[in-house]
């Protein structure tokens, strides 16, 4: 090797060793750029030593052409794996600038922070058990008559059962005749018997009021009152819907139930009903097992004066009728201990015993989740 | 109504149980309240005192040896002064629970000496008040024997809750019919022997009132000896909670309940003249025997001598002429009370007595004289004495037929009964000879030899409740036995539901569930509030104000759901909870009539409670609630019952309780007020007494007009236009009183088939603008329908939209 060849690769090392040391110091895209252009741009020191190649003997070109190439192919690759290591430490520096807590809370979405009324939610609750059944829900007015409150529904005038109803009553009008609060959802009987040719199949949901305010007792409460009209329906037929309606509502498999006579002005037979229940865990109450027996509604069939008050005639149509109390149940299903709280607004007992907005009773995904 | 076990058993031959008695009265509808069976007296023995001692350490204790009949003598402790040898108790055995101090005992050692048990006074086993000393039992009372048993005081106690159609269960004999009837043992005959008298009843008696008094019977006994009751007659009323008098009295009390007949004695040297059966006069006064004074209106009847008033009918006598222990001469009286006139003028006099509740039910008037002459025999019995003649007036007849049955004119009702009714009615097949069985045992008589389905039943006279074939089926039902049928299910051919839902139930939930998604809780509130907030939201009505109310604050139907919702929010943050927001889906009253009644959504919402949340947070803090949350509160629910939301109209201003410049109204059409929204005026909230930032909406949800009916749930076809739909921005200065309403829809109104929505970014007031003016920066969204827009088409359309807001609002681009 001539002494010009030794000197040459001598000098390529040392560029060699230069530049790699250089790319390896470039802190930055720019600066990597600049070491690049210095080498390998136009006028870099690697591309001004390849453009010597051609002044070069065929013997010289012969060593130098590999080496400087090969040089020219190093530095090309130091500068790409720099460019990349440059380019992860930047997105790692971004991304880690970009920290946050994420323990840190957020607000809760205004559809977990509504409440349904407990009230509202177990007449929905009914309206899909009673709608199954082939029932509509019907309404009527909270002021009514004396006539469709009592007299209608065969309440006698000066009757002890008007008495044991506790009415708020308005200011007679000018023909002496005074208003009431409906004492019950009774009234919507007549008045859908007036508007409706049977077969009849309703549930009235509504709110009621007595005179009348302790823990069990509220001035206002609310009622579930049930008609069925037709040719046929009877007291079994009536036995079959309530056991229907209560393993439904309560979500279990069987009730007992005990019909027992009883007496109501506007049904005859008149019966009370009694379920079977457990009561020995303080609070609870559990369906479908136990000893105790508690009242949860009144029945019986349409008494002839009622139907006849409903311009039907007795000896044609027959039915059954029963009311229970909406927030009783709402109660004995749930759990509240006091019912003057239902009327209370106090939010923390909406929060506790209301129901997430989005939770819609149905049949098929479940009365309660 | 109570009565004891072993009163029952004076009218029904049985062998069965308590329990099942108890159980059968509750399954043929005599549903028993409670029974009492004195379990807590059972541990108390009679025993007997050895010796009585003198306490080492105590004056006034002595150290007794008590035989309790085991042989084995107890050492007792005991303070009474009567203890002495001798002596025969009532002891109770270290481990009983003593109900009167309400301890259960343990060995004790008092001041040294210990005691095993102790002897009992009335007063520790609850039987009176006496506590003078220990109970001291006649010499032959058996040592080692229930004490209970041995006293009579071990008789179980029931007590039924009396339905109010059956008068004939308000006496044990009838009690007893009924049990019998249902297969429990046999009645005991209730006949009473005529007690024969001398002489005329020398008190004779008017009915001036007839239709009140149907009848009357009165019979004097002179010479009576009154005194105190027998003790088997006393113990019979204190179980049954009533306070023994004398023997007069209580004998009128006791047949009261054996019977369900009440009756009245007058004191005949008390007296003076003759006896009318009147209407009072207005204001007539009467001291009663419960030492009331009560002052009567001329609705109530009244037996009156020439002294006045000396007994309210039916309900309560006067103590004037009251019965005592020096009565020698007894007016005894049977009468029979309309029962309505007894209901009400107890009412307004506000007296609950036993002859009350049993004569508003009807009394059986066949037993009117009955009661007299077995009264009477009860009468002589106990106090001696020589009857005169039973003095009979009737009132009206309810009848002028045939012979006066029982001298009460008493008109036997008839009824038609198809056997078949039964089934009918029920479901349940009870054959005709159990059928006629059931309510022959009740009393009732079947008429005739007919064959058929059909059968005539007299009613029996303390059966007034019965009046049609129905109730005849109640009576076979309840004594056959309810358990008896099965339940079958409803057939649904004829299923009435083709809607279940009306439209106003269905927007009545759909409000309801958007406004909890919208972060309230539903409330539900008094539907009656006070006279003050009703007035201040426009109610007030004197028609709409309760006569009774339960409470003064409680007094007038809302007008508005508002001040309800407000004072619920005001509770709330008197408790701490300052943010709220609350609604409620209910009813308002416009007047007393049923299409015055509205279905109403309202909302209120308090502090910082928002959409989004309330109360600080480390993102960014909840601003206080405003105008804008009460409006978008509104429309979220309008929106969910299926309002047409795009031809709304939002007026500024709403009704007075509203603040008047940060309120407004949503209209439907010129009429129609779907909706009012605002902050509250601030004397509204001082009227009402409530504090902070509020804002609040009402909904009338009924005013929503009845979406039109559809051929089809189709929805309208949608065609996606190919081309990029693009936004421009304009910026208006106009007039301080333009809404931004009016400029949104004359930009809008520039081209309704490019334009696919108008929304307002900015607005601001500056002194730059010039005075009394406002600039409104809107956003418009443009969709080209049939082509990529040119820039030539852009600024044509920009012109259009300045040219129409110029015209509609005087507004001008802003340079």
């Amino acid at each position: 090797m001539s002494k010009a060849v030794t000197e040459q690769m001598t000098d390529l090392k040392t560029l060699e060793t230069t530049l790699l040391a250089e790319i390896a110091a470039a802190g930055d895209e720019a600066s990597l750029e600049a070491v690049r252009v210095a080498a390998l741009g136009k006028k870099g020191s690697v591309s001004e030593r390849l453009k010597m190649l051609g002044s070069m003997s065929p013997d010289e070109r012969q060593v130098m052409g590999p080496a400087i190439n090969g040089l020219k192919n190093r530095v090309g690759e130091a500068l790409a794996a720099r460019k990349a290591e440059l380019r992860d430490a930047a997105i790692a520096a971004r991304l880690a600038a970009e920290a946050v807590d994420v323990t840190l809370p957020v607000r809760q979405s205004p559809a977990e922070r509504g409440r349904i009324h407990p009230i509202s939610q177990v007449i929905d609750e009914i309206a899909a058990i009673f709608g199954d059944l082939g029932f509509a829900i019907a309404e009527g007015p909270d002021i009514e008559t004396d006539h469709y409150n009592f007299t209608a529904l065969n309440f006698p005038e000066g009757h002890p059962a008007r008495e044991m109803h506790d009415t708020f009553f308005f200011p007679p009008d000018a023909n002496g005749e005074r208003k009431v609060l409906r004492t019950h959802t009774s009234p919507v009987q007549i008045r859908t018997m007036e508007a409706q040719k049977p077969p009849i199949r309703i549930v009235i949901p509504g709110k009621t009021y007595r005179q009348d305010s302790d823990a069990t007792h509220s001035p206002m409460f609310h009622q579930l009152e049930g008609l069925v009209i037709d040719r046929t329906a009877n007291v079994a037929n009536m036995k079959w819907v309530l056991e229907e309606f209560c393993k439904a509502f309560f979500e279990v498999p069987s009730v007992n139930m005990r019909f027992r006579p009883s007496y109501f002005p506007f049904t005859e037979p008149s019966l009370e009903v009694d379920i079977q229940c457990d009561r020995s865990r303080p609070g609870e109450v559990r369906f479908g097992e136990g000893n105790d027996w508690m009242e949860i509604l009144g029945c019986g069939m349409v008494h002839p004066n009622v139907l006849r008050y409903g311009g039907l005639d007795p000896d044609e149509y027959q039915g059954f009728a029963w009311g229970m109390g909406i927030d009783r149940i709402a109660t004995l299903k749930y759990g509240m201990p006091d019912l003057r709280d239902y009327f209370n607004a106090d939010i923390r007992w909406l929060q506790h015993y209301g129901f997430r907005p989005l939770d819609m009773p149905t049949l098929f995904g479940g009365l309660s989740t | 109504m109570k009565f004891t076990l072993s009163w029952l058993k004076d009218h029904l031959e049985t062998d069965a149980t308590l329990d099942e008695i108890v159980d059968k009265l509750t399954m043929i509808g005599l549903e028993v309240e409670e029974v009492d069976d004195k379990a807590a007296l059972k541990p108390f023995v009679i025993a007997r005192v050895l010796s009585a001692e003198k306490h080492p350490d105590a004056d006034k204790l002595k150290v007794l040896s008590v035989d309790t009949g085991d042989g084995k003598p107890i050492q007792v402790v005991c303070g009474a002064p009567n203890a002495r040898a001798g002596l025969v108790g009532a002891f109770a055995a270290p481990g009983t629970y003593v109900p009167g101090i309400d301890v259960t005992l343990s060995v004790g050692r008092i001041r040294g000496v210990e005691s095993h048990g102790m002897m009992c006074s009335e007063r520790e086993l609850q039987l009176s008040d006496e506590h003078d000393g220990i109970i001291d039992l006649p010499e032959d009372a058996p040592v080692g024997t229930a004490f209970a048993a041995y006293a009579t005081l071990d008789d179980p106690v029931i007590e039924i809750g009396l339905t109010p159609n059956r008068p004939d269960a308000t006496g044990v004999h009838g009690i007893a019919r009924d049990l019998a009837a249902a297969g429990l043992g046999t009645l005991k005959s209730g006949a009473v022997e005529p007690v024969a008298g001398e002489g005329e009843c020398p008190a004779r008696l008017t009915i001036e009132a007839p239709d009140l008094c149907p009848g009357f019977a009165l019979r004097l006994v002179r010479g009576v000896k009154n005194g105190l009751s027998p003790k088997w007659m006393q113990q019979r009323l204190i179980a049954i909670g009533l306070r023994p008098i004398n023997a007069l009295v209580d004998i009128t009390n006791y047949i009261t309940f054996d019977r369900g007949r009440p009756l009245h004695v007058f004191d005949a040297a008390k007296v003076k003249g003759n006896l009318t059966v009147r209407r009072a006069g207005a204001g007539e006064k009467v001291l009663a025997l419960d030492e009331n004074e009560y002052e009567l209106t001329d609705e109530m009847c009244v037996i009156a001598d020439d002294n006045g008033v000396e007994s309210i009918a039916g309900i309560m006598g006067g103590e004037h002429s009251g019965c005592d222990e020096a009565t020698t001469d007894v007016l005894v009286e049977s009468a029979l009370w309309d029962p309505s006139n007894v209901a009400s003028t107890g009412r307004e006099l506000g007296i609950i007595t036993d002859a009350r509740y049993r004569f508003e039910r009807g009394a059986d008037p066949e037993f009117m004289v009955p009661g007299l002459e077995l009264a009477t025999r009860m009468v002589l019995d106990l106090c001696g004495g020589a009857p005169s003649e039973t003095q009979i007036v009737l009132g009206t007849p309810t009848s002028t037929e045939g012979e006066i049955v029982g001298k009460t004119g008493h008109h036997y009702k008839e009824v038609d009964f198809p056997i078949s009714e039964t089934r009918r009615l029920t479901g349940l097949d009870v054959g005709r000879d159990e059928s006629i069985a059931i309510l022959t045992r009740l009393g009732f008589e079947p008429k005739g030899d007919a064959k058929g389905d059909t059968v005539r039943f007299v009613v029996p006279s303390w059966r007034p409740d019965i009046d049609g074939k129905a109730d005849l089926v109640e009576e076979v039902m309840r004594i056959h036995g309810v358990e008896k049928i099965a339940s079958a299910p409803l057939v649904s051919h004829d299923a009435v539901g083709e809607t279940i839902l009306t439209t106003l139930q269905k927007r009545t939930r759909a409000a309801r569930r958007a406004l909890a998604v919208r972060g309230m809780m539903e409330a539900v509130t008094w539907s009656f509030i006070p006279a003050k907030h009703a007035e201040l939201f426009g109610g007030g009505k004197p028609e709409l104000k309760l006569s009774n109310p339960i409470a003064a604050d409680m007094s007038d139907m809302r007008p508005s759901l508002l001040p309800g919702l407000l004072a619920a929010a005001q509770r709330n943050a008197d408790r701490g909870f300052a943010d709220t927001a609350l609604f409620e889906v209910s009813g308002t009253y416009e007047g007393d009539r049923p299409e015055d009644q509205r279905r109403v959504a309202a909302g209120v919402r308090r502090g910082t409670a928002g959409l989004a949340g309330s109360g600080r947070d480390w993102a960014g803090n909840a601003g206080p609630v405003g105008v804008f949350d009460a409006k978008a509160d509104a429309l979220a629910a309008l929106e969910a019952c299926g309002a047409p939301v795009d031809k709304l109209m939002i007026e500024a201003g709403g009704p007075d309780w509203y603040h008047p410049d940060r309120s407004g109204t949503i209209k439907l059409g010129p009429k129609v007020v779907l909706a009012t929204f605002g902050e509250f005026h601030p004397r509204t909230l001082e009227a009402l007494d409530v504090t902070g930032q509020l804002a609040g909406f009402e909904v009338f949800i009924d005013a929503v007009p009845e979406p039109k009916a559809k051929a089809t749930r189709t929805k309208p076809r949608l065609d996606l236009s190919p081309f990029q739909a693009v936004r421009r921005d304009f910026a208006f200065v106009v007039d301080r009183t333009v809404e931004a309403g009016r400029l949104m829809r004359a930009a809008a109104g520039a081209d309704k088939k490019l334009i696919a929505g108008v929304s307002v970014f900015d607005v601001f007031e500056g002194a730059a603008l010039g005075e009394d003016k406002k600039s409104i920066a809107i956003e418009v969204q443009i969709q080209p329908l049939e082509k990529t827009l040119t820039d030539d088409d852009f600024e044509a359309l920009a012109a259009k939209i300045v040219e129409n807001v110029k015209k509609q609002t005087g507004g001008m681009l802003r340079g």
